[in-house]
């Protein structure tokens, strides 16, 4: 068995000195992707940016490639990984092509500000994108915006994507294009996802964030369970089978007598 | 629904318009130097300079007057101008403020001190004219070290930690500025004093033109060459660091560098408002607010602008000179409101 592509090991970490998580431990494969899902405040985001090498962990280590990730020089590091963060608010006056073109700030010398290869174009193409080439940033819708910050971290061209709520201000076609888009690269992937269909359709494995850890990742349909809805979420819900595709569906009432 | 036209973000092309004002800036150099205590015909001026450039210099009051009084006051206008605005520049990508200008971070306050030192305590007299020069760089060196300092115990640079401590001691050193003035007891001094601290060029000549030329040059030189990593600390610190940029360093490069230009332009200009203030919003709103184009145009708006604004300050109430302070903040002030009045002008995410 080679090293897992992205791992970590008994990591604490926390916003400040306040611990959130604590004995995190995650191994996750090359090309497979991983979907983190936990109520509101559960530490999700706090775990990306440690996995991202945005924060120090507490405790522990996180290793890219068997490699602790705090000894990986920062341009090398971008190269390797790419993020998208939630909160990001890019210069108003900036175009799209320029903000999608900072993703290739890795692989080129400080000195040069132009986007000469096309990598920008390409990446926005890829998620349907195009038009919006020279578009201002603050002419985009909040939707828009999030499309157009993964298309940054494609033209980053990593081979580990660290996604926070890519799906959020999506309407429904985009939600599933953006997440198929991402499948359709191949590359490990580590996201925070509120919509459990979705973390179930388009991830291989789930890891559930809550109450101070992170449990072990395992495939969807082992891990969403009416039970873990009631036990982490407070929410009643059944499983119910579509009629035509066969798949099966978490269905949510928070009403008790729906159980 | 808006229009397709207006979705567009709207450019002017670097390369033109760097031509242009390049040029009008060329042009501009010796015509400035017609006006002053008493206004040439053009074409003389026209005669000096085409003998100076051509290596045998006339031997007329005229020459004189142009080539050694008017001529270094001149080119020193061009390069504080572009100094200013290049320091602009870069306070503001440092700190993601659109109100912050170079004199933000308290260097131009230290300066001050120094000078006002200088003029009412007579320390450094030994240096003769240079005194004021000397006194107002200690004063800024020192100024920029506490600020730097300080920051960075009490948690490193960044934006609003950078803000906090340049205003709180920009308010201090202005304090003690303030208080050398009041104790001294000669009337003379003080208005000497107001009249550097609201800037002025009528002590330039040529051999004062080194120290400011070398300090532009290596902060655009150095500036231009990070130039992709500062595009990226636009897009703010975290997202600048997942692209790999080294952001401490960074903002550490360019604390140095303002302070640099900010020491030196004051140093030998006194304090200059606006320029640094407005022409980097200006130039973003030409070209964008990518580096590689913001800083030339901005240095080149800038220099072009003070010239100007330097003969405004000779010729508006002869027999006196205006301080360039006050004719940058009357022609500022407007210009600025309407900049950040126009409702499609946001800098950075907020603002």
């Amino acid at each position: 068995m080679s090293a897992p592509h992205l791992a970590a090991r008994g990591v604490a970490c926390g916003r400040g000195r306040r611990p959130v998580l604590t004995g995190v431990d995650l191994a996750v494969r090359r090309g497979s992707r991983l979907a983190l899902v936990g109520p509101n405040g559960a530490g999700k985001s706090t775990l990306l940016r440690v996995l991202a090498g945005l924060d120090a962990p507490h405790a522990g280590v996180v290793e890219l490639d068997g490699r602790a990730l705090r000894a990986v020089p920062a341009r090398e590091r971008a190269r390797r990984l790419a993020v998208v963060s939630q909160h990001e608010l890019p210069p108003a006056d900036l175009q799209v092509r320029e903000l999608v073109a900072l993703g290739r700030l890795p692989h080129r010398s400080p000195w040069r500000s132009d986007d000469a290869d096309g990598h920008a174009d390409a990446a926005l193409e890829r998620l349907g994108l195009g038009h919006l080439a020279g578009r201002a940033v603050d002419h985009l819708s909040g939707g828009e915006l999030r499309r157009v910050l993964v298309a940054r971290a494609l033209a980053q061209e990593a081979e580990v994507l660290l996604l926070d709520e890519p799906t959020n201000h999506l309407d429904l076609r985009h939600q599933h294009e953006l997440l198929a888009a991402v499948r359709e690269l191949g590359v490990t992937v580590v996201a925070a996802i509120h919509d459990l269909d979705l973390a179930g359709r388009y991830f291989d494995d789930v890891a559930v964030v809550d109450a101070g850890s992170v449990s072990a990742p395992a495939p969807a349909a082992d891990v969403l369970t009416p039970a873990l809805l009631a036990d982490v979420f407070g929410v009643a819900a059944v499983r119910l089978q579509h009629p035509v595709t066969g798949r099966w569906h978490l269905v949510v009432d928070p009403e008790e007598n729906a159980r | 629904m808006t229009s397709a036209a207006t979705e567009v973000a709207r450019r002017v092309p670097s390369a033109p318009l760097l031509l242009v004002v390049g040029t009008a800036l060329l042009v501009s150099l010796p015509v400035a130097t017609v006006w002053g205590t008493t206004t040439l015909e053009l074409a003389v001026v026209v005669d000096v300079w085409r003998a100076r450039l051509g290596g045998a210099p006339l031997a007329s009051s005229a020459d004189t007057i142009v080539w050694n009084i008017r001529a270094p006051r001149v080119v020193l206008a061009a390069l504080v101008g572009a100094a200013l605005a290049v320091a602009g520049t870069v306070v503001q990508t440092l700190v993601r403020n659109p109100l912050a200008d170079p004199y933000l971070l308290g260097v131009s306050a230290g300066a001050s001190v120094g000078a006002t030192a200088v003029l009412t305590l007579g320390v450094l007299s030994v240096l003769g004219t240079w005194a004021l020069t000397a006194g107002a760089m200690t004063g800024a060196v020192l100024a920029a070290l506490v600020v730097f300092g300080i920051t960075l115990a009490q948690g490193g640079l960044t934006p609003l930690r950078l803000v906090l401590t340049g205003t709180v001691l920009a308010s201090a050193f202005s304090a003690l500025a303030s208080y050398l003035v009041f104790r001294s007891e000669e009337p003379q001094v003080a208005q000497g004093v107001l009249f550097w601290l609201l800037g002025s060029l009528a002590r330039a000549a040529w051999d004062q033109l080194l120290l400011p030329a070398l300090a532009l040059a290596v902060a655009v030189v150095v500036l231009v060459a990070v130039r992709g990593w500062l595009d990226g600390l636009l897009a703010g610190a975290d997202v600048a660091r997942s692209l790999g940029v080294p952001v401490r360093q960074l903002r550490v490069l360019l604390f140095v560098l303002q302070a640099l230009l900010v020491g030196v332009t004051v140093a030998v200009a006194g304090g200059i408002g606006f320029v640094g203030l407005v022409v980097p919003h200006l130039a973003r709103m030409l070209v964008g607010p990518l580096h590689g184009r913001v800083l030339p145009v901005a240095a080149l708006l800038g220099a072009l602008f003070l010239v100007w604004v330097d003969v405004a300050a000779r010729v508006l109430a002869p027999p006196q000179e205006i301080p360039l302070g006050v004719v940058t903040g009357i022609v500022g002030a407007p210009v600025f409101l309407l900049l950040l009045g126009r409702r499609r002008y946001r800098f950075g995410g907020e603002a």
